[in-house]
């Protein structure tokens, strides 16, 4: 079991009630760039903490949001390379079907590889919805443009026989040739996210790390395509390295401390939902059949599953958001308690991507959690499981 | 076919536009209602209002004079209507998403357009402004531009009258080739 560290390096002092829309067109006259350095500083302070400490490290990216400050990724990551010493550097991820130009992300990720001396974890994500608009693609044909991008990625990291051609449909290069070599040969491990069972089967295919976030307990159906997938291709059972889960972690020495932290936190979830309602359902992302319907609701938040989903991460009360395996939170007890039953729901996790510092949480109140983490959750997580509690 | 009158709208008026700067070997006449496809505007602002980045409960309001009588009980609607809705929307993504609603470089082959031309706006047009619709019409020699009163950017459905005797008429006057027997 590993825990990654990680924070979606927010700019909390930059929103308020009255802001419809945290994402897309807030403007930045919000944001107090002299704050945000401080914000930088401690996030990137944190996660050298957790380097010492031996957890690793995650990094994300969004556009055009206080409530994720961090639109290049490269940018910490590039950083930490340079500055941590062994934890594995993970990204989840680069939007790769919005950007323009998969040959630079494969140059990005060859430099980070290299000056970490081989601890890339590479995380490749289509994007919540709310990034196309920012997107000079649009959604139509996205997950098409994914996998194009992916494999010339890939393609651009393991040649190192000199320039090829790219005629694709979607990207076009001549003399693709990138440098430096990548350090993890043949190239840095793979993660992506998915959630529908087609996406996961083609995740599984590959043998890629699958990304989950935010599912609560029903992560096991999304882990069950992925072994369905093993075994229709007659592979062996995927390890629990395979699987990754982000959720997110209130711990302190006592209860009280623990359930003060998870209201910040929460309260952080509650505001970042606010999205202005054209932004979340661009033209292209979701099927015919959902696209219809969401014509029909004319706009209303609707009760399907996806957003049914989304209503009860950002506004659910603390106590549940505990039962749903989307929280964690308490003493370090009470944490790997609920981190093990989580473990045992799904079925064997090797990857816990753990959101240890959220909105307005102090640098103070996140060193304290990835202390307690490192310390007092992970090495229990590391032992080897009572065989009896798996039988139970 | 020969001595077609094209008529385009809105989206169909930009196809009908590049069609027309590329040959006249076919066209005799050609109608721009409320077309989209150029751009005219400073680089900083879209031209036409973004219905991306518009909300579901304004679409109508932008679209017609009077929204109330075009707001339809989507709930009532039938599946296939609506996925006609959802798959027309996914195609003015794949076609107008960026650039948004206009190609760069139809502007300047404008000038090219050598048959008659007459643009049809609606008067209370809240998706392409009228002032959109006058530079559109300046950009193509000799072409007239009437507005259609009571009528958003759809006047052919608002107003089908007074664009048909419009369309009637412009076609009607357009001088016959020789040997043309009709």
């Amino acid at each position: 079991m590993r825990i990654y560290h990680f924070s979606e390096q927010p700019c909390p002092d930059a929103w308020a009630p009255e802001h419809k829309s945290l994402r897309v067109i807030l403007p930045s006259r919000n944001c107090d760039p002299r704050v945000m350095a401080e914000n930088y500083h401690h996030r990137l302070d944190e996660w050298m903490l957790a380097d010492e400490l031996g957890l690793d490290i995650m990094i994300n990216e969004h556009h055009a949001t206080a409530t994720c400050c961090c639109p290049v990724a490269a940018v910490p990551l590039a950083i930490l390379a340079r500055q941590t010493k062994r934890a594995r550097l993970l990204t989840l991820g680069y939007p790769i079907a919005n950007r323009l130009d998969p040959v630079r992300v494969a140059e990005e990720f060859a430099m980070i590889d290299v000056i970490s001396r081989g601890r890339l974890e590479m995380g490749l994500v289509r994007g919540v919805p709310y990034e196309v608009p920012l997107s000079v693609r649009s959604a139509v044909g996205q997950m098409d443009r994914f996998w194009e991008a992916h494999d010339l990625i890939i393609k651009a990291m393991t040649s190192i026989d000199g320039a090829f051609d790219w005629q694709g449909e979607h990207f076009q290069y001549r003399n693709v040739n990138v440098w430096p070599r990548v350090y993890q040969q043949p190239h840095p491990p793979v993660w992506i996210t998915g959630r529908s069972p087609h996406n996961i089967r083609e995740i599984a295919e590959r043998g890629y790390v699958l990304g989950t976030f935010l599912s609560g307990f029903q992560t096991k159906d999304l882990f069950d395509h992925y072994r369905k997938a093993c075994a229709d291709l007659g592979r062996p059972a995927p390890a629990p390295d395979r699987f990754s889960y982000l959720g997110i972690v209130a711990i302190a020495e006592d209860r009280k401390e623990a359930l003060r932290r998870a209201e910040v936190m929460v309260g952080y979830l509650r505001s970042s939902g606010r999205v202005a309602e054209p932004f979340g359902t661009p033209p292209g992302y979701f099927s015919v059949k959902d696209a219809a319907r969401m014509i029909k609701a004319r706009g209303k938040r609707t009760t399907t599953t996806r957003e049914g989903k989304a209503v009860d991460t950002h506004h659910g009360a603390i106590e549940d958001l505990v039962k749903a395996g989307i929280m964690s939170v308490g003493t370090p007890d009470d944490v790997h308690q609920q981190l093990a039953e989580f473990v045992d729901n799904v079925g064997g996790l090797g990857n816990f991507l753990m959101m240890g510092h959220a909105g307005h949480m102090t640098h103070e109140e996140a060193v304290d959690q990835i202390t307690l983490v490192a310390k007092e959750v992970l090495p229990r997580l590391q032992k080897p499981r009572a065989a009896s509690k798996q039988a139970a | 076919m020969r001595d077609l009158v094209v008529v385009g709208a809105s989206f169909g008026g930009w196809i009908a536009a590049e069609i027309a700067t590329k040959t006249r070997e076919r066209l005799s006449r050609l109608v721009l209602i409320g077309a989209v496809g150029a751009k005219f505007g400073a680089r900083e602002k879209s031209d036409i209002v973004d219905i991306f980045a518009t909300p579901r409960s304004r679409w109508e309001e932008l679209s017609f004079r009077d929204p109330a009588v075009w707001l339809r009980d989507y709930e009532s609607l039938p599946e296939e209507e609506l996925t006609a809705m959802a798959r027309n929307r996914e195609a003015t993504a794949l076609f107008a998403w960026n650039p948004y609603m206009y190609n760069p470089k139809l502007r300047g082959r404008l000038h090219r357009i050598r048959i008659p031309t007459l643009f049809l706006w609606g008067a209370n047009d809240g998706f392409a402004p009228i002032a959109y619709g006058k530079d559109y019409c300046a950009a193509i020699p000799g072409a007239k531009f009437e507005e259609i009163a009571d009528s958003g950017h759809f006047p052919h459905m608002e107003q089908p009258e007074a664009v048909a005797r419009h369309v009637i008429g412009f076609a009607g006057d357009r001088p016959r080739r020789r040997g043309d027997t009709r």
